[in-house]
């Protein structure tokens, strides 16, 4: 039995903790993630939940904790953004290379400097090539349901890999949504027991967790991982055709929009892919093949699908909420054109960055984007390919 | 604990690792280990201990080991502790587990010490083990906060015109015995039983406890390593590294020594010390027995014995 709730993403997240009832969490507040951890404390004050709060002193202290806890055996969750996931970053690399199943909703803000506490993704694409599943949202809905499926996903013998789920600063997080929750059982059974395989609380078989691994192992365990990552698209789409079952709503490891017979198209993740279906939805009405991907699955890269799905479009967009200060564009970017050029796919491709800071984007933008995408295909050249929307000059 | 009686005990860090000849670390953390009852987790913060005990696919532990990175043992075993509470709560489990997190005086006094303090102020039952051996060893000598004045290291080197380390040494007992935790010590491999003694007190309290163990280091001291035990009985008897406790905020000297020696007996065998003993540097021997001699009667004042 499912529930109507009137929430902000932040309530949504830490009701889903809840219902995920975690042994151990340990974290530090940080906005946009605040009022997440601020509600979730009070679910353990009011002994809604089993789980130990660890009040950890800084977030590097939050993933260590973490880390600690989940290698003990236990189910261990923390929660972040902006600087606290860059105060985290030498522990997300122990955490996945630990193989350590760990979820982490990530509220995603700007990075300083300067500082800024609203909306982009350059916390979450900084920690990119960190060994973590990568779950973009595009409402809080999504959030929630993500944050449900990444247990399960994370802790799958196949994967054994920590997941990011990612929620836009104040756009998600603070606004308030209509949206459906599960009921309490339903995730219990959902997510099930968590039982590791080997774990520090054993007394009878007792391990050694992060050894000094030198030139004549590291590289093979590293490919162990690589393996597992591998392994995630699968399990991910495995695990949303069960989920669809109890939640009657359907994810893959990408949305299509208007795309199939779509002949120009955006790139997008996050909550501006909303903003984007009403451009897609004003142009069709215009009677042009307008169209969007919207990326979940952000890491590992579904390159081949993306690529796929891409292939027949006449020019496509990519926007990028992060700037990687490379001159080549943004990390999606980076990652579209790879997986194009490796179909040897005949689309062009541009980039545009956006909403730095939290900079507001508006429909009108995106069908700008547009604009400039049908004048690509009229005149089959590509004249600025890296873009900067909605920045003063 | 009789000595006789520990020695009978299981080895809980076997033989096999590859701590250097006369280092202090191992000695300590045997005889820690050696009062502690239960099956334990260890956490070793990066450093001596940690890279000699562990290299894959080797343990010498004898118990779940886990090392995170080199500033953050406090916390990961925070998180261990607290995975042990959820899980018994829950009637998940129903063993009795230790959890001791180790570190060396750089993961410990410097790096690591925002992830001790919050580890001590949060209250979880653990022991924290620091062996103290006076600079960052595993790398190759380089100061610490812990690093005693004019200690001459690669990162503060005796020079032309400047004699080794400008600092006196953190008092990092001090500080630990300001988070009013149950039970702060600070002991010495020379009294193997006293330290015993103390690291039950610390597994047995109902909390977090913090035990500073002077470590020696052949290697970084510039000694002989058949010494170093010897070496540490002189840092008491010239009161540079007293032994006390703090139970319950009570202060308690457990050594004094029967006649105090001159700092220059703890400075002379050691060659990190060596440029003390040129002409020029004799007032700064001077000053630092004058603050050995301060830091003694603060001691002494605290635990009553003035």
């Amino acid at each position: 039995m499912s529930n109507q709730v009137a929430l902000t993403g932040n309530e949504v997240m830490a009701q889903a903790m809840r219902q995920i009832n975690p042994d151990v969490v340990a974290a530090y507040p940080i906005t946009p993630q605040t009022a997440m951890v601020q509600v979730f404390s009070q679910f353990v004050a009011d002994g809604n939940v089993d789980t130990e709060y660890v009040t950890v002193e800084s977030e590097h202290s939050a993933m260590s904790a973490t880390v600690g806890a989940s290698a003990a055996g236990s189910r261990a969750m923390t929660a972040t953004a902006a600087n606290g996931l860059a105060l985290m970053w030498e522990i997300l690399y122990i955490a996945s290379g630990t193989r350590l199943p760990i979820v982490m909703p990530v509220v995603n803000r700007a990075l300083s400097g300067p500082i800024n506490i609203h909306c982009d993704h350059s916390d979450a694409m900084g920690a990119r090539d960190a060994g973590w599943i990568q779950f973009f949202a595009e409402n809080a809905q999504e959030a929630y349901d993500n944050a449900i499926q990444a247990v399960r996903i994370s802790e799958h013998e196949d994967v054994r890999l920590p997941s990011m789920v990612n929620l836009d600063g104040f756009i998600i997080s603070h606004a308030v949504e209509n949206l459906e929750i599960l009921a309490d059982d339903e995730v219990e059974e959902f997510v099930g027991e968590y039982h590791a395989d080997n774990y520090l609380l054993n007394s009878e078989s007792p391990i050694a967790v992060g050894p000094l691994d030198l030139q004549d192992f590291y590289f093979e365990h590293k490919m162990q991982q690589s393996v597992a990552v591998e392994n995630v698209k699968d399990v991910v789409l495995k695990v949303a055709e069960e989920y669809k079952g109890i939640s009657g709503r359907e994810y893959g490891l990408f949305e299509e929009y208007k795309l199939d017979d779509a002949e120009i198209a955006v790139v997008a993740l996050g909550s501006t892919t909303g903003t984007a279906k009403a451009a897609v939805d004003n142009l069709r009405e215009q009677g042009v093949k307008a169209g969007l991907l919207k990326i979940r699955l952000y890491r590992p890269f579904p390159a081949q699908e993306i690529a796929d799905a891409l292939k027949d479009l006449k020019a496509v967009a990519i926007l990028d909420r992060a700037e990687t200060f490379s001159t080549t564009g943004g990390p999606v970017f980076a990652d579209v054109k790879a997986a194009l050029y490796d179909i040897k796919a005949d689309v062009e491709a541009t980039n545009y960055i956006y909403g730095l800071g939290g900079r507001d984007i508006k429909v009108g933008e995106i069908e700008s984007v547009f604009t400039d995408l049908q004048q690509v295909v009229e005149t089959g050249n590509v004249e600025q390919t890296i873009n900067y929307l909605g920045v003063r000059e | 604990m009789k000595l006789k009686e520990a020695a009978k005990k299981e080895e809980r860090l076997t033989g096999g690792h590859r701590l250097c000849s006369g280092c202090g670390a191992g000695t300590v953390a045997r005889l820690v280990m050696r009062a502690s009852d239960n099956p334990a987790v260890v956490g070793c913060a990066t450093g001596c201990l940690e890279v000699s005990t562990t290299i894959y696919p080797y343990t010498a532990w004898e118990d779940s080991f886990i090392h995170n990175a080199f500033e953050n043992v406090g916390a990961t075993i925070s998180g261990v502790e607290s995975a042990y509470r959820s899980l018994k709560k829950q009637g998940k489990m129903d063993e009795d587990f230790d959890f001791i997190a180790i570190g060396g005086d750089g993961g410990t006094y410097d790096i690591g010490f925002q992830s001790l303090s919050g580890a001590m102020e949060r209250g979880h039952d653990m022991v924290y083990l620091c062996y103290d051996n006076g600079a960052y060893m595993n790398t190759g000598i380089q100061r610490s906060s812990a690093t005693p004045k004019g200690a001459n290291t690669t990162t503060s080197p005796a020079g032309e015109v400047i004699p080794g380390k400008q600092q006196y040494r953190k008092e990092l007992t001090d500080i630990m015995a300001a988070h009013n935790i149950p039970y702060v010590a600070q002991a010495s491999p020379f009294k193997p039983q006293d330290l015993m003694k103390k690291a039950k007190k610390a597994f047995e309290v109902d909390g977090p406890a913090f035990i500073n163990v002077l470590a020696p280091c052949p290697r970084g001291w510039r000694s002989k390593a058949e010494e170093g035990i010897e070496l540490t009985k002189i840092a008491a008897d010239t009161c540079f590294w007293p032994l006390y406790e703090i139970e319950d905020g009570e202060w308690k000297l457990n050594y004094k020594p029967k006649n105090k020696k001159s700092i220059t007996e703890w400075l002379e065998p050691q060659g990190r010390f060596k440029h003390l003993f040129q002409e020029e540097n004799e007032a700064l021997v001077e000053e630092i027995q004058e603050h050995v001699d301060q830091r003694w009667n603060t001691i002494l004042n605290r635990c009553g014995e003035l």
